[in-house]
């Protein structure tokens, strides 16, 4: 029995494609596309996240564990009390900075090379791979005090060999150190340098500092209470960690960022699922006799439903297996041609390599699979149970579809979504937000059907009192009694055109508000950056006066950044010391309107202003109090101000420059913003500049360059965003080929009528034409009010939750404008090609016979 | 071989369309059933094929009550005993003829061997892989006729077999349809307005609203 069964779903299953093939193809490459994006962006993150967490755990070595400072570094005396300190087997001082690479100034993003000094001796039992590798085997010369040691990805991008020479800055000064060889063993790609922890310290100007210490504990030690004790011992200036920590913390980083890829990847498999479900619905409908008659036959119910349900299950497995393939061709060319986090410089100096895993191919799988089944099952179900004596007389396709239309859920769906919008965030995710994102989709395809019923019944009621044609009778008679049809061709566009202008919406939001954003952050004429000597800021007074003295500047500024751990689970926030204008600190903070004023601010507490980020992470809000650790102990502030931080997602607290050196006495800084004299240019500034004795160190950049930049910087993170817009648009246009062709097809005999009665080959054209362009239209406007919605949500809702800053709402009119002509053009051209099939000399003959 | 008892039908409390309808078909008879429209013949065909339910009474099937089987039970003895044929040929078009004539073998479970035989046993030699649309009106109907007998059913139940076709070719049709029918032994009960139609029949009835009523004949084909 099952051999003839199989013969038979073979057959059925085989001319059903061979007849439509186009159709089939392309909802096939839909399911394709839908699981390629998927899968593509799963295996890229996965690649720099494990890539990224592995180049981590390589320089952490075998330690049990890690004890860090709030501040980047700490007193090297806190390394013989752990030394002597009962469990340590071994502790192991590691200091870990930036360093200037002057040769590379030019590019802005991609000057920096990570040292590690380490103690060789401690290194050879707990960081192993870490330890210099000389030519000659000359132990000693690890401790040499000009000896550095580079990984070949370091080697690489330095072009330097063993025994060159290798400048550095540290300050406002050039050092020379000499390539003393390689390390043991270093990942690919990824860029290190190792010297001796005391030549570090001296060379760099970090002496009596370390960055961590790491700790192998005794054995029979018990980590947890030993982590406890430790961390209550050591007090709140520092942290006691493990490598899991820290891989969670690199999670972290990327998590929202990896999130949102994902879940801009299922909406486009579930257009994709959209567009299974419009085309088998259409098709279903279309063979309704077909099936009648296979029930007639003797088919059952529970053979027609597998039988319908094993045809989308094979789209679905073809689909898929086509997705994986692809996927995994894009994921190793974004990889090769955009780096690990495709342009958006979440994991940089990493190399990744895309590992196929079995198992994520097979959730992928399923998922491609498991979305096709679900377009299938209703359609497959409405044909089961469909009356066979019935569906074989014609004139039941409306009232079958009829059935898949449900208003009430449609209702149920927007109300929920509504709810979800005003849910907050789950594991800092905008869980409820996506959720509300879909269900509106689903909610506003599932009212299409009463939506269109109802404006074109109200067209034709309009038109009633003109007297206009048979053609336009035809087209809106044929809209407004038979909305159900007309209303799966609809709900592809609908649902791929709101896709596009929720996309374009976010995108131009965000990216004319980030330009707003640069002009309010970037309001001086030069920017100039000095490398960090030690735990300084590069410029001290006297090179800070030599700045400021110089005749070509109206005004100098003065920055002092540095990074804060206030939480080791999350990444550092950045604290910025800089002059604000206490009475208007939205001269020179880009400020939300959340702000104290000063007249308000209590007596005796030093004022801070913290990103959005602050307020969401650390729940830092306006007038509370809150402590910082900075300079050697922690200081109490209060929060007088909300600022607006595109640059950093992790949290940044502005304070004035005045306040830090007072708690700090560092008056030194990083970065000083200058206003142009009038008169004088850009270059003129900059050979000024160049001129200071430590001229040639210095990093100028001009404000319109950095804005350029940071634009391009944009685009290019954005760059996924657009290719998954593109796929979403193609997969909406394969949706309205798919739909209007299989109704087209449906309709063969209606046409074959029609062209018995007189009506003329160019009129159904027209005719076509005409549905094809009202329904597009009709798809567009719902399209874009639901499209507006879900900007809305992805505005107000995901990005605060998953990055922490708010932005204002711009439309896109003109790209809006063009999206919905070529829309419309498509729509109708498709219209008109499964037309032209429609009317040819066939269709006479389809009045008479069944097929 | 079939027996309908005190069957009743209605579409909505003011039209009853068959009323206390009795009768039984031998085997081996092949009957025509005639009547205006609207009369209930569809409905007749549905109920006896199982496709439909009577309000009340019986129909019987070798003794069995198709209309007190299950939708499963009823599909399974519609597939094995029954044969169709209908006005519109019902072809499914992607198949070809060989594909078509064989549904009922493979729904059945049954060897395929029967079917180049059929075909040519309807004037279709060597055109198995051929598509529907390749066909003419009356070859469909004949490709219909052969589904209908591939499998030997007791029961062919043809719905205006010839409506669609000309004179002519609906002469040619009729007559394979009882040869068929005689040849396989089975029953045939068949459903038309024609008169030359329902004359190529074993007996005529009529339906009215009385029940289903003999028609003298002056002979038949």
């Amino acid at each position: 029995m099952q051999m003839k069964t199989a013969s038979l779903s073979r057959w059925l299953i085989f001319g059903e494609w061979r007849a439509h093939i186009v159709q089939w193809l392309a909802v096939t490459l839909a399911i394709a596309l839908g699981v390629a994006l998927g899968f593509s962006i799963h295996l890229i993150n996965t690649a720099a996240l494990n890539e990224f967490s592995a180049a981590s755990k390589s320089l952490s070595g075998q330690s049990d564990l890690q004890v860090h400072s709030n501040q980047p570094f700490f007193d090297e005396l806190l390394f013989p009390k752990l030394v002597r300190h009962q469990g340590v087997e071994l502790a192991n001082p590691v200091l870990e900075f930036d360093v200037v690479v002057p040769e590379k100034l030019d590019s802005r993003n991609d000057h920096k090379l990570k040292v590690m000094g380490i103690d060789m001796f401690r290194a050879t039992a707990i960081s192993p791979d870490l330890l210099g590798v000389t030519e000659s085997g000359e132990q000693l010369d690890r401790l040499a005090d000009d000896a550095i040691f580079l990984s070949p990805a370091a080697m690489e991008w330095l072009q330097v060999e063993q025994g060159d020479a290798l400048q550095l800055n540290v300050g406002v000064q050039t050092i020379t150190l000499r390539v003393a060889g390689g390390l043991v063993r270093a990942r690919a790609g990824q860029r290190l340098a190792v010297m001796d922890i005391g030549v570090a310290q001296w060379r760099f100007g970090y002496l009596g500092l370390l960055s961590r210490i790491e700790l192998k504990l005794s054995p029979g030690v018990n980590l947890e209470s030993f982590k406890a004790d430790l961390d209550k011992a050591l007090g709140e200036q520092f942290f006691v960690t493990e490598a899991a920590d820290q891989e969670t913390r690199v999670a972290n980083m990327s998590r929202a960022y990896r999130v949102n890829l994902n879940m801009l990847a299922l909406v486009a498999l579930f257009t994709g699922a959209f567009l299974v479900f419009s085309t088998q619905a259409l098709s279903i409908f279309r063979r309704r006799h077909q099936f009648a008659l296979l029930r007639v036959l003797g088919m059952t119910r529970r053979q027609l439903l597998r039988q319908v349900m094993q045809e989308g299950a094979v789209l679905g497995v073809i689909g898929s297996l086509l997705g994986l393939a692809l996927g995994y061709a894009v994921a190793a060319m974004a990889v090769h041609f955009l780096g690990g986090d495709l342009g958006s410089s979440f994991f940089p100096g990493i190399q990744p390599s895309i590992y196929l895993s079995p198992l994520a191919a097979t959730i992928f799988f399923v998922i491609g699979v498991g979305v096709t089944l679900l377009g299938s099952i209703v359609p497959a179900w409405e044909a089961a149970q469909a009356k066979p004596a019935a569906a074989l007389k014609s004139g039941g396709e409306e009232m079958a579809i009829r059935k898949l239309s449900f208003p009430w859920f449609a209702m149920a769906c927007l109300t929920l979504a509504l709810i979800f919008t005003q849910l907050p965030a789950v594991s800092e995710l905008p869980i409820f937000g996506y959720l509300a994102i879909v269900l509106l989709l689903v909610g506003g395809i599932a009212l299409m059907p009463r939506f269109s019923a109802w404006f074109f019944s109200f067209l034709l009621r309009a038109k009633g009192s003109v007297d206009s044609g048979a053609v336009s009778t035809l087209v809106l008679a044929r809209l407004a009694n038979a909305p159900h049809q007309a209303s799966i061709a609809l709900g592809g566009v609908l649902a791929s055109f709101s896709l596009m202008v929720a996309m374009a919406i976010m995108v131009t939001s965000f990216r004319v508000s980030v330009d707003d954003w640069l002009g309010q952050v970037l309001p001086a004429d030069l920017y100039v950056r000095a490398a960090t000597s030690g735990h300084q800021g590069g410029f001290q007074l006297n090179e800070q006066k030599a700045v400021a003295d110089l005749a070509g500047f109206t005004r100098a500024d003065f920055f002092r950044s540095q990074q804060l751990i206030l939480d080791p689970e999350r990444p550092e926030i950045t604290l910025i010391a800089r002059p604000i204008d206490t009475s208007d600190p939205s001269t020179t903070i880009p400020m939300t309107d959340d702000l104290m004023a000063s007249e308000l601010w209590p007596r005796g507490v030093m004022p801070i202003w913290v990103s959005e980020a602050m307020v969401d992470l650390y729940g830092y809000r306006v007038g509370k109090l809150v402590t910082l650790p900075i300079g050697d102990k922690t200081h109490e502030f209060f929060v007088a101000g909300v600022w607006r931080d595109y640059g950093r997602q992790f949290g940044a607290v502005q304070m004035q420059l005045s306040d830090y050196q007072v708690l700090t006495e560092d008056m030194s800084s990083n970065t000083v913003a200058l206003w142009l004299r009038d008169g004088v240019t850009a270059s003129q500034a900059e050979r000024m500049l160049r001129q200071l004795s430590f001229g040639s160190v210095l990093e100028i950049s001009h404000s319109g360059d950095i804005r350029t930049l940071s634009l391009q910087i944009f685009d290019r993170s954005f760059m996924v965003t657009y290719l998954l817009e593109i796929v979403a648009v193609i997969i909406g246009l394969l949706g309205v080929a798919t739909s209007f062709s299989a109704q087209t097809l449906a309709r063969i005999k209606e046409f074959g009528m029609l062209r018995h009665i007189g009506v003329m080959r160019r009129q159904i054209l027209v005719m076509l034409a005409a549905e094809g362009g009202l329904l597009t239209t009709l798809g567009m406007m719902l399209g874009f009010m639901l499209g507006w919605a879900i900007s809305l949500i992805l505005i107000f809702i995901v990005n605060p939750q998953s990055f922490h800053w708010t932005m204002q709402l711009h439309l896109p009119w003109g790209s809006l404008f063009v999206i919905a002509a070529v829309m419309l053009v498509s729509a109708a051209t498709t219209a008109l090609i499964a037309g032209r099939h429609a009317v040819s000399g066939g269709v006479v003959r389809a009045v008479r016979e069944d097929w | 071989m079939l027996e309908l008892r005190h069957i009743n039908k209605a579409y909505a409390a003011d039209r009853q369309v068959l009323l206390d309808l009795s009768y039984t078909l031998q085997a081996g008879d092949y009957v025509a059933v005639m009547g205006d429209s609207g009369v209930g013949k569809s409905t007749l065909l549905n109920l006896i094929a199982g496709l439909d339910t009577p309000d009340s009474g019986e129909v019987l099937i070798d003794g069995v009550a198709i209309s007190s089987l299950d939708d499963n039970a009823a599909t399974k003895l519609r597939r094995q005993h029954f044969g169709f044929v209908f006005q519109a040929f019902h072809v499914l078009p992607h198949l070809t003829l060989s594909q078509n004539i064989a549904l009922p073998l493979l729904l059945n479970d049954a060897p395929l061997e029967r079917v180049e035989q059929m075909l040519a046993e309807v004037g279709l030699a060597g055109r198995g892989h051929h598509f529907p649309r390749q066909l003419s009106g009356g070859e469909l109907q004949r490709v219909a006729i052969a589904r209908a007998l591939i499998h030997q059913p007791k029961l062919v139940l043809a719905d205006e077999p010839t409506g669609n076709l000309d004179p002519e070719t609906a002469h040619d049709v009729l007559k394979l349809m009882r040869k068929e029918i005689k040849a396989n032994g089975s029953s045939g009960l068949i459903v038309t307005h024609s008169h030359a139609a329902a004359a190529t029949a074993d007996y005529i009835l009529n339906l009215t609203k009385d029940g289903l009523q003999p028609v003298v004949q002056e002979g038949h084909n």
